[in-house]
Order: structure tokens, then C-alpha cells, then sequence
């Protein structure tokens, strides 16, 4: 899949602004007055940046507002559902936090749920397509929420949990990429189901219909990039999960070197978490791909 | 709403036949044509006469090369070369459909076509990655997608004569490769046709249920010793004359004066 920008930037921020808005939700921390509203403003400015971010990528972003009517069906229908519920609620809440110094707690765990249900509803959109064995498995829902609970806790400051939460989520990201590996042969789909060729001899691609490119060759195949792929993941996994834990867990009594260090891990997973979410795409195998000779 | 209906009254769609197939982009361009001038956004091309031309097509055809495995009865069996024309399949249990989050794609109750509420597309491209034929294009000069709408403003069409109410593709296919009607009419001809020669379906293991059916390719005829399979056909039958003609050419050689060519 072609690795587009704006949906990489997208899953990013969002799925970390999100990550933070259920923590604070949830009350971790439980702050009030200018404090929340720092607090706040990172949240509301990773996660609505995202969905901004997001509707860059569309053909005609003027008409997104009809794309909150088919949530029977659709995922991308209900991940835009999701957000703005999620964003009204906590925005409820972070009004008691900020100005009256209150925390409404059903509120919050209901704000809280829609941030998370953000997050795995846009997993889902990736989750359920069949034309892509590589995202068509349980993992991906589970990647994105535990790259977004560990990016809340850490942003969230909470010292204590964010180096557990981390380590999860490297897990996790470690078994996607074993499983993912194997997930296009195991599907079954091949130039032989593609074509209905298979069973009368070994298929080949003799000639692309056209001797150009095509939206769907740019948009499905991409291979530039994959070459590098597992150099890359050691990056992601390092800057994403191993340093941030390091720069937690670093004896240090000085607050100065404290959020020092904070500030460092935040950054670095940052850019960890973009580093996967562009692997994400890029090695993704769409099956049309077969058509061409092409992964 | 993008719910796909349980049943449709008619299921039309195609048979593709890979055997008569030439691989001539006919129907290509037809349906380029056709859809570019008529229903819809057209058809864009970007940087058309430049270095790095592309554009929208609704249907492309692919050329596919099948060698078939040595055994002992044919040690050195020959590759077949199979022209693939390919096409939205109107699927019974689209996927395309029901990802959409803005309701423009929609399978008629009808006729089971498959269609894109061009007013409605956000194009957000998801229905083209959730398609495993690569059957829906995202046109990039108005930003919507564009898909197969199996001619639906000819089919119908009372202004046009009756011969021509058939998808553009399948009126211009000069090898009959291409046939339409009714796959839910087991009586159809298509229904027949598919039934005959065996009519597939492509990927069956995504559960789409595709409508359009393709007849596989006869298997290829076997070349023995003999290369020239016209050689027989075009040796001489005899080198001698006879009869009449036998009597004529013996009485013209008793004639004085030079004969050109054979035996004087």
C-alpha cells in the first residue's frame, strides 16, 4: 500500500491524543485549572490534528460530513462517530477540570471509552479488509490500542505504568510482524485464484494491460522502501519502545533531568510509533497486486 | 444506506470468455468512450501526451501466461498465452459496498448492479482497497471514484435500437468474447453458457460471490511431429495430369515452340 502522509500523520497523533485523553478520562492524572488545560490542549491538538490530517487524503474533503451517515455498515463511518462523541464528551469534561475545578467521573469514563473506541474503530477500518491478508488479522486492533494506551501513559506522565504499558505494546508489535510475515501466504490467494488459471499450470504475468501506471499500481504496490524494511523495524522498535522505557527508568533525583528525560522518551516514541505506522503501510500486500505479478 | 440487499430481483453480469479472447483492448477503449462522454464524471487521463502518461479505465485487459506442468504422456507440454479482460464482477456480497461511509455506493435491489452516487463520494478510496479485482478507479481530475456501471444508461435505453442496449464492451467485442444477461436466470444464456463450459468465479476464497463469470480457456491442441499444420493441406494432390487436362498438356508439348515451366 502506498504509504500516504496524511493517513500516517493521522493514526499517529491520533491514536497517541486519544491514548491521552482516555488517561486523563479516566483521571491519571487528575489535574485542574491551567495545568489541565495544557494537559488538554496537547490531547485535543494530537487527536483533532489527526483527523484534520486525515481528510487531506480525500478527493472531496468538502462533502466529509456525509461520511457520518452509514455507521450500520461502515467502520470509517463509525470511527467518525466515535471521535466527534468522544471529542464533545471529554471536551465536557475538561470544562469541569479546567474551569471548576470538578472532575465529573461517568462522564470521564465515558469520554474515556469513546477515546479508546476511536482507536480501535479506525483499527478496524484496516482490520477488515480481506484484500489485505497482512492488516485482516486480530493483532491490528490490538497494535493500535496498545500503541495508544502506552503513548497516553506516557504523555499522561505516569511514571510508574508507562514502562509496562511500552513493553506490552513492543510485544505486541513484534508479534504482528512475525504473524504478518506469514499472513499472505496463509490466506491462500495467489496468481492461480486470481486469474482461475491455477489449476492448469504455473501463471505468469506476460503483459500489464497498459504500458504505464495506473491508480491502482500507485496506490496498492508499493515496493520502494521494503528493501529496507527490517532495518526499519529495528529503528521503530528501538526509538519507540526500548529508549523510552530506558529514559524512565534512569535513577536520576534531579526533576530537571526527570523531564528532561520525559521529554525525550514522548519524542522518541513519536517517532517510533510513525516509523511502524509507515511499515504498516508500506509492507502491506494487497491481493489486486497478483493481477500485475506484482506484491 | 451501503446494507447490501439480501436478494436481488436480477442478477446481471457478464460471461467472459478467456478462449475467444484476442487480447485487442476493444472493449477497453469502447468503454472508455462510451463513459467518458456519457453518465457520470469522465473518464480523466493525466499527462496524456507527455513522458509519464495514466488515466481512469473501468476495464483493462491483462495477458496472463500459463505453462502447464511436464508429465510423461507430454514431457515438453506448450506454454498458453491468455487474454484477461477484467471488470467490476458485480458482486452478490460486495465489500465495496458496505465499507463505504458515505452511502454513494450502493448494489441495486433490481438488478444487482453495483453503483457509485458520484454526488455522494467523498472519495476516501476505501471501497477500492477493500475490492480485491482492483475494479474501482479513484479519478483524480474530479476526486471521486468511478467503477463499472455495466452501461446501465444503454441497457435501458429506449433511444437507442434494441441491438445496442447491451454494455459498450460486449457490442464492440469483435471475437464474441464477451456476453451479457441474467446469471439469476438459471435459463438465461449466460446462465447456459456458464453452466456448459464450466464459467469460474476469481477468488472465491474472499467470499465476494462475484456475478460475472469467466469460461477457462479449451485446453491448447497438441503439436506432434508434424510443425506445418497446413503442410498437408497445401501439397499437390498429383504431379501428373490426367484425363482431360492430362491429354490437353501432352497435345500442347507436341506442339512446336518453347513451354515455360515444367517438363517440355
Amino acid at each position: 500500500m502506498h504509504p500516504a502522509p496524511s493517513v500516517i500523520l493521522f493514526t499517529t497523533l491520533s491514536g497517541l491524543g486519544f491514548g491521552l485523553l482516555a488517561f486523563l478520562g479516566l483521571g491519571y492524572p487528575g489535574v485542574t485549572g491551567w495545568v489541565a488545560f495544557v494537559f488538554y490542549a496537547i490531547a485535543y491538538g494530537l487527536a483533532v490534528g489527526g483527523l484534520l490530517a486525515s481528510t487531506f487524503h480525500l478527493g472531496r474533503p468538502e462533502r466529509a460530513l456525509k461520511a457520518f451517515s452509514q455507521w450500520k455498515t461502515s467502520w470509517l463511518s463509525r470511527e467518525g462517530i466515535c471521535s466527534v462523541a468522544a471529542l464533545l464528551v471529554m471536551a465536557l469534561y475538561a470544562t469541569g477540570a479546567v474551569f471548576m475545578d470538578s472532575h465529573w467521573r461517568v462522564l470521564g469514563i465515558i469520554g474515556a471509552a469513546l477515546s479508546l473506541g476511536t482507536v480501535f474503530t479506525t483499527s478496524m477500518i484496516y482490520t477488515q479488509l480481506k484484500t489485505i491478508p497482512r492488516w485482516n488479522m486480530s493483532l491490528t486492533p490490538l497494535m493500535f490500542l496498545s500503541f495508544s494506551l502506552a503513548g497516553g501513559a506516557l504523555l499522561a506522565g505516569q511514571e510508574s505504568l508507562a514502562p509496562w504499558f511500552l513493553l506490552i505494546a513492543g510485544a505486541v508489535q513484534l508479534a504482528y510482524w512475525v504473524q504478518g510475515d506469514k499472513a499472505f501466504a496463509a490466506s491462500g490467494t495467489t496468481m492461480g485464484t486470481a486469474t482461475g488459471l491455477g489449476d492448469r499450470g504455473t501463471v505468469r504475468a506476460f503483459e500489464p494491460p497498459h504500458t504505464g501506471t495506473n491508480y491502482l499500481l500507485r496506490e496498492f504496490v508499493h515496493v520502494v522502501g521494503r528493501k529496507h524494511a527490517q532495518k526499519l523495524r529495528v529503528i521503530s522498535l528501538t526509538l519507540g519502545f526500548v529508549l523510552p522505557v530506558l529514559c524512565l527508568w534512569l535513577p536520576t533525583d534531579s526533576s530537571m533531568v526527570k523531564h528532561l528525560m520525559a521529554a525525550v522518551a514522548v519524542l522518541s516514541h513519536l517517532a517510533g510509533i510513525a516509523v511502524s505506522r509507515w511499515l504498516f503501510f508500506a509492507q502491506a500486500e494487497h491481493v489486486v497486486g497478483l493481477y500485475y505479478g506484482k506484491r | 444506506m451501503t446494507e447490501l440487499p439480501t436478494t436481488t430481483d436480477r442478477k446481471m453480469g457478464l460471461v467472459i470468455d478467456l478462449d475467444t479472447c484476442v487480447g485487442c483492448h476493444a472493449c477497453v477503449i469502447s468503454c472508455k468512450g462510451w463513459n467518458t462522454e456519457n453518465y457520470g464524471a469522465p473518464l480523466s487521463d493525466e499527462d496524456a501526451y507527455g513522458a509519464d502518461p495514466s488515466g481512469t479505465f473501468l476495464n483493462r485487459v491483462h495477458s496472463f501466461e500459463v505453462q502447464p506442468a511436464a508429465t510423461p504422456a507430454q514431457p515438453d507440454p506448450a506454454a498458453q498465452l491468455i487474454h484477461f479482460p477484467k471488470s467490476c464482477l458485480h458482486c452478490e456480497d460486495a465489500p465495496c459496498v458496505t465499507v463505504c461511509p458515505t452511502g454513494a455506493s450502493y448494489k441495486r435491489v433490481e438488478d444487482g448492479i453495483v453503483l457509485v452516487n458520484e454526488s455522494d463520494c467523498i472519495g476516501c478510496g476505501l471501497c477500492a482497497w477493500s475490492c480485491p479485482y482492483g475494479a474501482r478507479e479513484l479519478d483524480l481530475a474530479a476526486g471521486v471514484m468511478k467503477k463499472c456501471t455495466l452501461c446501465v444508461d444503454r441497457i435501458y435505453n429506449e433511444n437507442l435500437p434494441e441491438v445496442d442496449r447491451v454494455p459498450s464492451c460486449v457490442r464492440t467485442c469483435p471475437a464474441g468474447a464477451r456476453h451479457f444477461g441474467d446469471l439469476g436466470d438459471p435459463n438465461s444464456e449466460v446462465s447456459q453458457l456458464v453452466a456448459e463450459r464450466g464459467g469460474m468465479d476469481l477468488m472465491p476464497e474472499m467470499g465476494t460471490k462475484p456475478v460475472n463469470k469467466y469460461l477457462p480457456p479449451r485446453p491448447k491442441d497438441q503439436i506432434e511431429d508434424q510443425v506445418d499444420i497446413l503442410a498437408p493441406l497445401l501439397a499437390p494432390v498429383t504431379e501428373d495430369a490426367g484425363g482431360f487436362l492430362g491429354w490437353l498438356d501432352k497435345a500442347l508439348d507436341k506442339l512446336p515452340g518453347q513451354s515455360s515451366g515444367g517438363t517440355a
